[in-house]
């Protein structure tokens, strides 16, 4: 799903019925924009033949008497198709941007609803790309399409019936070239746009190679790889070239076979019409001046039909791509009547027979079972891969459990509503996460009526206070997007102070201090045990000395927990714990790195 | 003046196409003119028995043929005439389209080229300074831009430019007083325009700032979804969203209106230009001023000068646009390519010897003062030291990254700077402390450094780099994409990635700065004791903060502050007086007590 696929299937009703819907809010709206559309139609229409009038009335009877009629007429219908024009563009301007912001917020809130394993499963540029370009593809396409349809189709239908009414046998001759013009154009259109698609294909795999270029570029010089760069670049700039002559080729072709053949519809009009005339049999010469006049004109629609037409198959990409993401079902979902207790939670959880498996993937947990009291400190120990974080993501209900139940203060959490349990997490993570905004405003993030007192505070017990307070404007320094000015280290301890505001029942830390110095980890460690201290807490990180403290540590292999107990009891086993635990300390003297 | 300079020098090669496209501008617009011509004589004299007063060769023409009479009963040989007339002119129109296009597309290939030539000849250093995304902007967009102008745009006004100078001729040779009226809202229907999109610039660019934050908030909210869920943000999140969609969609609509008051004005201004040609040619036709054919021209004639007018106004606002990407796209040709003035070549036997070296980013301030020391062929020397002492400046200047200021570098005895820069770093391998992934394939990121590199080469550097057992455990092993779409690798995984497409060159010389950080303490002792069998006579750098890794070293380098304060081996060291005894007791101290 990730692919941007090829869609060249044809027009699909189904997709585009379910998007009325989006034009259906919209309804008074669009019927006055459908009833403007008629109407500049219509005085598109009469124009020619007001011309024909003024020739047959006024010039050839040389009856200038009958000139500020025609002049009060003519101003007239002016000022009301510039009026009209204005009305219909704001209109569909409204139109346009009132369905892309409900497709927008509906996606949003879709996205808010989601499990994660959406999320591991999609990436972020899909899901971008569906809520900001496809959203304003389909908003442009379905908010024009109505304007141009509705004029197109009542513009051609007065004037067929125009030229008919005035003269039929002379309407069917000129629009005899209407068949093939049709056909040409949307010929013309589909590959036109599919050519366009294609170019536009190829300088995303230009900007993504520029982009590569760029940030690869010292590395591409240490491997001395700058000409194999060059070549390969070149074959893809040969690629576009080739791709964007080829429709640009076939675009300024289109035109002049439409003006010809439109061409050909004036001269057949003349042709029988000026035999007509010649002929005398009742044709006049104003009406086959406005006749020639009309026939130039009534082609312009055709045009603008096919590629409408076009156009609306090529969006159908977007639709169906925009309708997958808001059909998307969140895995997890709350009861309809979610027994939420009245008190907030406590913090006792239970894993009872918990079995887990990603999708259809491997079991990683098998019949888990775990106690944490509250107010416990649980230490998950293990290599990559072993379960520590599904443990503590299931715990979370970030994913609930493939068989078995995990009760949270002894009530099936799967009978709770999602918010209860996760307004009461605090969540820190190894590869924090920070969002716009100044450094305040992302610790607030995690109770967003703190005071500024309570937001240093916090700072100050995650020793993050004295790097704020250096930084260019303190607290109010903004941090970049995604925090890109501060480091690792810097990052995980505002993440930090930001569970900490929240004063949660439930603190995951998942090797949360990883990159901070030993230096600061060592002094912020009495704070945080203070701050641990009542609350049911799962630790995970690989320094062990983090973890000695933990009133229990779990040493997991392959989802199953190997031992189990205080850090003294596992060294004095000296089983799994006890050996990981002496290599680390004679192997690897990662703090002597921190004091580097 | 300096645009135009400019553009034509980068179109050189396409001048001569881009010239014949302009010709052919002028032809169309001449043939697209004379079918409405043939219309009028058709109905002006053949139908309205009226007398030619158009260009006297037409007439000539006309009355060589025979005069209506001849037109009255060949109706059919002249209506095709006029088709014929608008076919000539569709066929110049398609030359000018595909010329220009090659043309314009040809050019934009030519600069895309050398700009990204010229971005990997630019100095290492340079890309430390710059702002990425802004590169990749003047690279792309602004390109773009420059590009559409030659294709299009300045095609366009051309277009304009010829249709007005060649109706304009016509009409005043037809009847001048008619001429003048037709032609009177004309320039203010252009100066409507350009002064219109001149100033709703900045409500575009207030929308475009708009849909850059409401994707910034997007962004952020999918990238730290986990954040948001853990915190129960759900209706604080869809808050701050709204207001960003309220906010583009407003903006955005500020902008349509503005846009509806434009073509209203302007649609306004050519039904005033249209009404006016036909009331004075009516006027003038009933009066027998003209004749009636002639009105009836003048009145097409108009009709077809409104739409290119109308857009001369909004392209000519957009000018400025172009020479400000060009100029953008010029700053970087400028920047001065890493010279190349070593000619010496020959494989290195692996002896580094820095001689009294300092070196400084800026003059001012010297991260490395007078250092020296000597590595010989198959040493392993570690590197170890506070950051910010100047350690990965030390390991760029080996392969000549950079060049020492003073004091001299002699790798196997001669001065690098006779060597020849390529063939230094294709013995020379340095590993960088965040490594970038290309966007391919496991297997052709591994390749990358060597042409043709059979399977066996790439297998026998991932197995050395510890790396063959996990790629085999992806689901399409080698063939894997690295990146969006496909797996997303560790910080470990993709310094061993990095680690063995530098293998694949066997190097003389291997630098590892800091390289092997985020790999676990057993595979890093393995790979090193893979590297020590296969590369046991390559010189090897290592610049890192495990202990197993600096005790295992022929020679510790203790680099502080810019200086060498300690050399020598570990037994040595750790017995003396110093930061590498220092830190060694404290953190063991430290490890025991906590």
């Amino acid at each position: 799903m990730n692919q941007e696929n090829e869609y060249t299937k044809r027009f699909d009703w189904r997709t585009w019925s379910r998007l009325i819907g989006y034009v259906g809010r919209h309804r008074g709206k669009v019927t006055v924009m459908g009833a403007v559309m008629i109407f500049v139609a219509g005085i598109d229409v009469v124009q020619p033949f007001l011309t024909g009038w003024l020739v047959d009335k006024i010039i050839i009877p040389g009856e200038l008497g009958r000139l500020p009629a025609f002049m009060i007429l003519f101003a007239t219908l002016g000022l009301v198709q510039a009026f009209n024009i204005f009305l219909f563009i704001a209109l569909a301007g409204k139109v346009d941007m009132g369905i892309c912001y409900d497709i927008r917020k509906e996606g949003f809130a879709r996205l808010q609803q989601l499990s994660f394993s959406f999320f591991d499963r999609t990436s972020s540029g899909w899901i971008i790309a569906r809520l900001t370009s496809d959203a304003q593809k389909l908003g442009d396409v379905i908010a024009w399409s109505l304007i141009d349809i509705s004029w197109g189709l009542s513009y051609m239908a007065m004037m067929a019936v125009a030229m008919v009414v005035v003269n039929w046998k002379l309407a069917l001759v000129s629009l005899c070239v209407l068949p093939p013009l049709l056909a040409v154009s949307l010929w013309f259109q589909k590959r036109i746009l599919a050519g366009y698609r294609n170019v536009r294909k190829e300088n995303s795999r230009i900007t993504g190679r520029f982009s590569e270029g760029i940030n690869g570029a010292r590395t591409s010089k240490t491997l001395v790889r700058e000409e194999a760069n060059n070549a390969e670049f070149s074959q893809m700039t040969h690629s576009m070239r080739e791709h964007s002559v080829r429709t640009a080729t076939l675009s300024s072709l289109f035109m002049p076979t439409v003006l010809t053949l439109g061409a050909v519809g004036t001269a057949m009009a003349l042709w029988q019409g000026g035999e007509a005339v010649l002929a005398g049999t009742g044709l006049t010469y104003g009406v086959l001046v406005s006749f020639v006049f009309a026939t130039a004109g009534f082609f312009e629609p055709v045009i603008e039909l096919s590629r409408v037409f076009a156009d609306l198959q090529y969006a159908q990409a977007s639709a169906e791509r925009v309708l997958s993401l808001l059909d998307e079902r969140p895995q997890i979902q709350d009861p309809q009547n979610p027994l939420d207790h009245e008190h907030p939670i406590q913090g006792d959880i239970q894993f009872n027979h918990v079995d887990f498996r990603y999708g259809d993937g491997e079991l990683i947990l098998k019949d888990f079972n775990l106690h944490v009291k509250q107010g416990q400190t649980i230490a998950l120990v293990g290599e990559t891969g072993s379960g520590k974080s599904t443990i503590v993501n299931m715990a979370c209900r970030f994913y609930e459990p493939s068989r078995g139940q995990i009760l949270i203060d002894g009530q099936d959490y799967r009978q709770m509503s999602q918010h209860h349990l996760q307004s009461h997490l605090g969540y820190v993570l190894q590869s924090p996460q920070l969002f716009g905004g100044s450094v305040r405003d992302n610790i607030r993030y995690g109770r967003l009526n703190a005071s500024n007192a309570e937001v240093e505070q916090a700072a100050q017990t995650v020793g993050a206070h004295a790097f704020i307070q250096k930084l260019p404007e303190g607290y109010d320094t903004a941090v970049g997007r995604g925090g890109g000015k501060l480091s690792v280290g810097e990052k995980q301890l505002i993440s930090f102070a930001r569970a900490i505001l929240a004063n949660p029942a439930i603190f995951v830390l998942d090797e949360a201090t990883s990159s901070v110095d030993a230096e600061t980890e060592e002094r912020i460690r009495g704070a945080i045990a203070t701050v641990l201290e009542g609350r049911t807490s799962f630790l995970i990180a690989h320094r062990l000395s983090t973890v000695r403290r933990a009133h229990r540590i779990l040493v997991l292999e392959k989802g199953v927990v190997i031992e189990e107990g205080t850090h003294e009891q596992l060294m004095a086993r000296q089983g799994s714990y006890y050996s990981l635990y002496s290599r680390q300390f004679t192997q690897e003297f990662s703090a002597l790195r921190r004091g580097a | 003046m300096n645009t135009i300079r400019n553009l034509n020098k980068h179109m050189k090669g396409s001048r001569g196409l881009y010239f014949a496209s302009l010709l052919s501008i002028a032809l169309a617009s001449f043939f697209g003119l004379l079918q409405p011509q043939i219309i009028r004589i058709i109905l002006d004299v053949g139908l309205g028995n009226g007398e030619w007063t158009g260009a006297a060769w037409v007439g000539k023409i006309l009355q060589n043929l025979g005069g209506a009479p001849w037109i009255q009963t060949h109706l059919p040989l002249a209506a095709a005439l006029s088709v014929a007339m608008m076919a000539l002119s569709g066929l110049f129109l398609y030359l000018r389209g595909r010329w220009a296009a090659i043309a314009a597309e040809d050019t934009a290939r030519r600069l895309r080229e050398r700009l990204y030539n010229h971005l990997h000849l630019l100095e290492f250093d340079y890309f430390s300074r710059a702002n990425t995304g802004d590169l990749i902007q003047r690279c792309t967009s602004d390109l773009e831009t420059v590009r559409s102008f030659l294709a299009t745009q300045a095609v366009e006004i051309g277009r304009g430019v010829f249709l007005v100078l060649l109706t304009g001729l016509l009409m005043f040779r037809s009847n001048a007083l008619l001429a003048v009226v037709s032609l009177s809202i004309l320039p203010a229907i252009v100066v409507f325009g350009y002064i219109f999109f001149q100033k709703v610039r900045k409500t575009f660019q207030e929308s475009d700032a708009a849909e850059g934050q409401l994707s910034d908030t997007l962004q952020e909210n999918v990238s730290g979804i986990r954040v948001v869920r853990a915190f129960a943000r759900r209706d604080y999140e869809e808050q701050r969203f709204d207001k960003r969609n309220v906010d583009f969609r407003d903006k955005t609509y500020k902008l349509i209106r503005l846009l509806a008051w434009y073509w209203s004005i302007s649609n306004l201004l050519c039904t005033i230009q249209i009404g006016l040609v036909t009331v004075v040619g009516g006027i003038m036709a009933a009066q027998g001023t003209i004749t009636i054919g002639t009105a009836v021209v003048f009145f097409s004639y108009v009709a077809r000068l409104l739409w290119p007018v109308r857009q001369m106004g909004r392209i000519l606002s957009e000018l400025g646009k172009t020479s400000v990407s060009l100029g953008r796209m010029e700053e970087i040709l400028a920047e001065p390519p890493e010279t190349e003035e070593g000619t010496h070549q020959q494989p290195i036997q692996g002896s580094i010897e820095f001689d009294q070296v300092s070196f400084g980013y800026r003059p001012d301030q010297p991260v490395l003062k007078n250092v020296s020391f000597r590595a010989k062929p198959g040493e392993v020397v570690a590197i170890l030291g506070p950051t910010g002492a100047g350690k990965s400046t030390l390991a760029h200047l080996i392969p000549r990254l950079y060049d020492p200021q003073a004091g001299r570098i002699l790798i196997d005895g001669v001065d690098s700077r006779q060597w020849n820069k390529r063939k230094l770093r294709e013995q020379i391998c340095i590993i960088l402390q965040e490594p970038f992934l290309f966007h391919r394939s496991v297997k052709e990121n591994v390749a990358l450094a060597v042409q043709d590199a059979g399977d066996d080469e790439v297998c026998r550097s991932t197995r050395l780099s510890a790396l063959h057992d996990v790629i085999e455990g992806f689901e399409k092993g080698y063939d894997t994409m690295v990146g969006e779409g496909g797996v997303t690798l560790s910080g470990g995984q993709k310094q061993r990635v990095a680690l063995a497409r530098t293998l694949m060159r066997q190097p003389r010389v291997v630098i590892l700065d800091d390289s092997l950080s985020a790999v676990d303490a057993e595979t890093d002792e393995r790979i090193r004791g893979n590297l020590k069998e296969a590369f046991g006579d390559s010189t090897v750098f290592i610049i890192a903060h495990r202990a197993g890794t600096l005790m295992n070293a022929d020679r510790i380098l203790v680099l502080e502050d810019g200086q060498v304060t300690q050399e020598g081996q570990h037994e040595d060291l750790v017995a003396t007086d110093g930061l590498y005894q220092r830190i060694w007791n404290l953190q063991k101290d430290g490890e025991l007590a906590s």
